[in-house]
C-alpha cells in the first residue's frame, strides 16, 4: 500500500520540478518574514531571486541547533503568534528546550508524512496501534498518534512507562503495532519474558521505532523477540519530528519525504556537498513549512543517499540507517544529550568544574543507561557520607531537570578517569549503536 | 580532648584500603583508629592518627582527596555504662548532636577511647570538661 500515490512515485524529473518551484518559495518566503533568516541570506551575499534551480541550495547558509537556542522560544517564527496551533520541543543545553511551532498547515503536512511511513510500514485502518513513546513536548508519542489517526488505525495511547501495564493491554486489545523506541522493545521483551509472556504469541505484528540509533543486529534481535518487522523511522523536531523519512516493508533505506524535505549529504568538515551514494551528514532543508521553516538544517546524523527506485515502487530516495554522528552529541532513550549540557550542569551544583566522564550503556535487555562519573576533588569532598550522598543526588537530580531522562552519578577518585593527550575523553558509549 | 581526623574518599574496591595504609605507613604514620563509612560504590574513611599533619600531607602527595576536621577523642572507663555518663548524658544536655562516633581501645585495659565528631566541637569540648 502506498498512502500518497501521486507523490510517492512520481518520476525524479517531476519531484525535482516540484521541489525547485517549493525551495524558490521557501527562500523568499523565510526572506521576507524571518529577520535571522534576512540576515543569514544577506550575510551570504544570497538573495531569493537567485534560487534558481535545485543545485542553487548550496548558496544558501546553513542553520544549526544552536540558532533554535539563541532565538528561544519564538524568534525564528515565520507567522504570528495567533496562527501557531503547536509547539514541541526537545532538551536543550540550560534546561531550556529547543523550540519548534505548527500552523494549521504545518499539522496536516506532518500527519501527512507520518502517515505515509505507518502505510509503508504495512500499516493500515485494520491495524490497533500501541503508542509507547512520550507524549508531551516530545513529537515521538503525538506525532505517531497523529499518522495512525490519520490511516484510521485503533490507537492506544499509552505513553511511556509502566511496562507491566503495556503488556497487559497489548495482549487484551490484540495489538498489532507498537511504537516504540528501538531500546525499549528490548526491555518489553525483557520484561514480558519476566512475567511469563511471550511476545510473540501476541497479535503485535509490525515495530514503528526510532527516536534512537540502532543497529541491524538490534533488528534482528527485536524481531526475534517480540515476532514482528522492526521499521525503522527518522526525524527530529527541528524539522518536523518523525515523519522525515521511515522504511518500507523492502528494508533497504528508508525513504524520504523529498517533496517536503529536500536532502543533501556534505563533507562536515569542508561543507562540500557530496555526490548521491557518498556518505556524510545529512542537510535537510523544509519545502513547505510555515510556523518555522528551515533552510540547509546541519542534522549531524552521517547517512548516504539512493535515489533509484524501490521495488517497493516509491521513487523517493532512501537514506541509509544513520551510521554516526558528525558531533559529539549522544541520544540517549530518544533524548539528544550533549557532553556540555553535563559539564554545564556540574558547574552549576558546586561552582566547580570536576572531571568528569559519560558513560552510556546498554546493558542486555534494559533500557540505555547513562551514568556521570565525577572525580571527588578536595573542594568537592565532605568527611561525612550525608554530604557526598547529597552531592550525588543534587548531580543527578539537576541533570534530570536539565536532560529530561534519569542519570546516575558515580563518585569516583581523583584522576581515575583516563586522560587523553591535551583532552579528556567525555564520552565512552558502550552500546555499540551505530554498527 | 581536641584531636585532628584525617578523613579519606575511597572507592569501594578491593585493595583500597591497603593503598591507603601503604601510604602512611610507608611514611612512618601510625594508626590509631580508622573507621569506614560506606555509600554502596564509595566509601569515607575516618583515620586516628600520630601525626595528622603528616598523614594529610602525603595522603594528598599520593593523589588521594582527603580533608581534616576536629573532633572530640574522649577517654571513657572499660565499663557497662562508661560511654553514658560521661560523655552522653552531657551532650546531650547541652544539646550537642553527634554526627558519628567509632571507638577504640588503648593498652590499659581498663580504658576505652571513644571518638567523636559533633555538629558543635567546642561547645562539646567545653561539656566534656577535658583537655
Amino acid at each position: 500500500m502506498i498512502w500518497n500515490r501521486e507523490r510517492e512515485t512520481a518520476s525524479r524529473a517531476d519531484l525535482g520540478g516540484l521541489q525547485c518551484e517549493r525551495l524558490r518559495h521557501q527562500v523568499a518566503y523565510v526572506y521576507q518574514r524571518v529577520p535571522f533568516y534576512r540576515q543569514a541570506l544577506d550575510g551570504a551575499g544570497v538573495q531569493p531571486e537567485q534560487i534558481r534551480s535545485l543545485d542553487d541550495v548550496r548558496r544558501l547558509p546553513f542553520t544549526y541547533k544552536r540558532d533554535f537556542r539563541e532565538h528561544y522560544p519564538f524568534g525564528l517564527l515565520a507567522i504570528p503568534r495567533q496562527e501557531v496551533v503547536r509547539v514541541h520541543g526537545s532538551s536543550g543545553t540550560t534546561g531550556k528546550p529547543t523550540v519548534v511551532a505548527y500552523s494549521a498547515n504545518d499539522m496536516a503536512m506532518w500527519r501527512e508524512v507520518c502517515a505515509r511511513n505507518m502505510t509503508a510500514a504495512g500499516i493500515s485502518a485494520d491495524d490497533t496501534v500501541q503508542v509507547s513513546m512520550g507524549y508531551g513536548l516530545f513529537t515521538g508519542g503525538l506525532g505517531r498518534h497523529q499518522a495512525a489517526e490519520q490511516i484510521g488505525a485503533t490507537i492506544v495511547p499509552l505513553s511511556s512507562g509502566n511496562t507491566q501495564r503495556q503488556i497487559m493491554l497489548l495482549q487484551d486489545f490484540e495489538t498489532t503495532v507498537i511504537c516504540c523506541t528501538p531500546s525499549y522493545a528490548i526491555y518489553l521483551a525483557e520484561k514480558a519474558g519476566e512475567l511469563g509472556v511471550d511476545l510473540r504469541e501476541s497479535r503485535l505484528r509490525v515495530g514503528i521505532h526510532g527516536a534512537e540509533p540502532w543497529s541491524e543486529g538490534m533488528r534482528r534481535e527485536i524481531g526475534a523477540r517480540l515476532g514482528i518487522d522492526p521499521i525503522d523511522t527518522y526525524g527530529m523536531s527541528e524539522l518536523v519530528g518523525p515523519g522525515v523519512s521511515g522504511e518500507c516493508t523492502e528494508h533497504c533505506g528508508l525513504h524520504i519525504n523529498e517533496d517536503h524535505f529536500l536532502a543533501e549529504v556534505i563533507d562536515p568538515e569542508s561543507e562540500e556537498v557530496l555526490p548521491w551514494g557518498s556518505s556524510g551528514e545529512l542537510v535537510i532543508t523544509t519545502l513547505t513549512k510555515e510556523a518555522l521553516p528551515v533552510l540547509r538544517y546541519r542534522t549531524g546524523d552521517i547517512t548516504r543517499l539512493d535515489p533509484s527506485p524501490c521495488a517497493c515502487g516509491r521513487s523517493l530516495a532512501r537514506m541509509e540507517r544513520i551510521s554516526g554522528r558528525s558531533d559529539d552529541m549522544l541520544i540517549v532513550r530518544g533524548v539528544n544529550v550533549f557532553p556540555s549540557q553535563v559539564e554545564t550542569v556540574l558547574l552549576r551544583v558546586k561552582g566547580i568544574q570536576p572531571h568528569y566522564q559519560i558513560i552510556v550503556d546498554r546493558a542486555k535487555g534494559a533500557m540505555d543507561d547513562l551514568e556521570v562519573w565525577v572525580e571527588v576533588s578536595p573542594e568537592l569532598f565532605s568527611d561525612d557520607i550525608g554530604g557526598l550522598t547529597g552531592l550525588r543526588r543534587e548531580v543527578e537530580y539537576e541533570m534530570r531537570e536539565t536532560l529530561g531522562i534519569q542519570v546516575r552519578c558515580k563518585l569516583v577518585e581523583p584522576n581515575s578517569i583516563e586522560r587523553c593527550v591535551g583532552k579528556a575523553k567525555r564520552v565512552i558509549d558502550r552500546r555499540d549503536v551505530y554498527s | 580532648m581536641l584531636t585532628r581526623q584525617v578523613s579519606v574518599f575511597m572507592e569501594n574496591q578491593p585493595g583500597r584500603l591497603l593503598r591507603l595504609l601503604t601510604v602512611l605507613a610507608e611514611a612512618n604514620v601510625n594508626l590509631w583508629a580508622h573507621n569506614i563509612v560506606d555509600a554502596t560504590d564509595f566509601g569515607i574513611i575516618h583515620l586516628i592518627v600520630d601525626d595528622p599533619g603528616k598523614a594529610e600531607r602525603v595522603v594528598r602527595m599520593a593523589g588521594i582527596t582527603c580533608s581534616t576536621v576536629d573532633v572530640l577523642q574522649v577517654t571513657v572507663p572499660n565499663e557497662p555504662g562508661g560511654l553514658m555518663q560521661g560523655v552522653l548524658l552531657p551532650l546531650a544536655e547541652a544539646g550537642v548532636n553527634i554526627e558519628y562516633s567509632y571507638a577504640f581501645s588503648g593498652a590499659k585495659q581498663e580504658q576505652a577511647y571513644v571518638v567523636l565528631k559533633v555538629d558543635d566541637v567546642a561547645r562539646g569540648w567545653e561539656v566534656l570538661g577535658q583537655s
